[in-house]
């Protein structure tokens, strides 16, 4: 079910450069709505009932033989499962090999803007942004790993040079992320450090959450290479 | 970055502080302080030498291949690259590359990602995330799985493409070919010498390299 059709269980705003973590139980899936156009939204994803399972960049990469994310793809855990699926997309590519903001870039970039004089228009990082937020959970530094940044893409020349790409995510883009096992999803909204634009300028992203419902069997995603049937029946089993 | 220039060292291996060989298959956690320079010598070819850095008084921050990649600019590792960590302090510059290409995306193998990614028997083979357990667990210290983050694959060969795509192709390292780094801060050196018998990463043939300190 799309959130067209299907009750909406939340629905709320991020505005850009702030962070939030929900718990997207196994069976209901999370949409983020760039609102505005041109928004990053980093997000790491966890096992809800045992933390130190968590979202996997390499094992993503070469399970699926990718190196980004789009429709019909997963993210894998580090366990061999899937925590996540981009069962629909209209992005088409999202990062998840160049990490995030911190103090250092954001100052290097924008200059000093700090609660005590722009309030909460304050510039905010990527990095305290992720932390903050995990450590609402307890979890801390050693918790941090790569995350996915949804709505940015940054492509790799064939020597291996980064370059950011301008105007992947238009305003209204979105993706659909159905949750596989029970996941702590931790987001921030922060600016990619790469966006070439001077500004600290972050959009407003809306998340919504619905019951998707899609089996295993009938999950685009399971279908999109070999090893995600492998990785679909890794996440079954667990739960039997 | 963009070109691939191979660069030797001017150190002696007889003059080094510490030399050891790892087989294949085996962990080697140790101390390497900074100033000091660690060469990784690839024996016999195409050997995946998957390795993690800590730093050595607070391992909670440690080898970072996102922040790495991002702030050179450049997916792929090679003499001049500094080795960032979570918090984008250099841990060590590489200043000598006899190889040309190093990968950091690939991650290392693991029992859980072998029944992914190959037949499901293929879970209980040897391999890299069991091997840096055993490392960690030797070291002590509070060190756990949570440690085991996203290494470097010196000498193995992880092709991206322009179009979003990666794959493990055949490895373009040979046998005497070394990456050597000076440390820049005091670094634990976590290190799984690959094991991995299902892809091109090791020619199909895991096999010995030669560690070397200098002080």
């Amino acid at each position: 079910m799309t959130p067209e059709t299907s009750t909406i269980l939340f629905e709320e705003i991020l505005p850009g450069g702030w962070n939030r973590s929900l718990l997207l139980k196994r069976g209901t899936a999370l949409r983020l709505t760039d609102l505005e156009g041109g928004a990053n939204v980093s997000a790491l994803f966890y096992n809800a009932h045992n933390t130190t399972e968590r979202y996997n960049m390499p094992d993503t990469l070469k399970a699926q033989f990718i190196s980004c994310l789009g429709k019909g793809t997963v993210c894998y855990s580090d366990m061999g499962r899937v925590l996540v699926s981009l069962i629909d997309d209209s992005c088409g590519w999202h990062d998840t090999i160049s990490g995030v903001s911190n103090a250092r870039t954001n100052q290097r970039k924008y200059g000093s803007h700090p609660y005590q004089s722009a309030r909460n228009s304050y510039y905010r990082n990527g990095f305290d942004a992720l932390l903050l937020e995990l450590a609402k959970y307890g979890m801390g530094k050693r918790d941090m790993v790569a995350p996915v940044n949804f709505f940015t893409k940054i492509t790799v020349d064939t020597t291996g040079d980064l370059m950011f790409i301008t105007g992947n995510s238009p305003a209204g883009s979105y993706v659909d992320l159905q949750a596989e096992m029970d996941t702590l999803v931790v987001l921030c909204s922060c600016p990619h450090p790469l966006d070439p634009s001077p500004t600290y300028a972050p959009g407003q992203t809306k998340l919504t959450v619905w019951h998707s419902a899609i089996p295993p069997e009938q999950n685009i995603c399971r279908s999109f290479c070999p090893q995600n049937q492998r990785g679909f029946m890794n996440t079954v089993e667990y739960h039997l | 970055m963009s070109t691939t220039t191979l660069q030797t060292s001017q150190l002696q291996p007889e003059a080094a502080a510490y030399e050891t060989v790892l087989p294949a298959g085996e962990h080697w956690i140790h101390l390497i302080k900074k100033g000091q320079t660690f060469r990784i010598v690839d024996l016999e070819g195409n050997q995946a030498v998957d390795t993690l850095f800590y730093k050595a008084d607070d391992f909670s921050e440690r080898y970072s291949a996102v922040d790495t990649i991002r702030e050179q600019g450049n997916v792929y590792l090679t003499t001049g690259s500094r080795l960032l960590s979570s918090e984008c302090n250099t841990m060590l510059v590489i200043t000598a590359d006899t190889c040309g290409r190093h990968d950091t995306l690939g991650g290392g193998c693991s029992a859980e990602s072998n029944s992914v990614r190959y037949p499901r028997e293929t879970r209980h083979m040897h391999n890299c995330r069991d091997t840096f357990m055993q490392g960690l667990l030797q070291w002590g210290q509070g060190m756990d799985k949570r440690e085991i983050t996203h290494n470097i694959n010196f000498f193995m060969n992880v092709p991206i493409s322009p179009e979003g795509k990666s794959t493990f192709a055949d490895g373009i390292s040979e046998p005497g070919k070394y990456v050597e780094m000076r440390a820049e801060m005091d670094v634990i050196c976590l290190i799984s010498n690959c094991p991995q018998l299902n892809n091109p990463c090791n020619a199909y043939n895991p096999t010995p390299v030669k560690l070397l300190i200098w002080d």
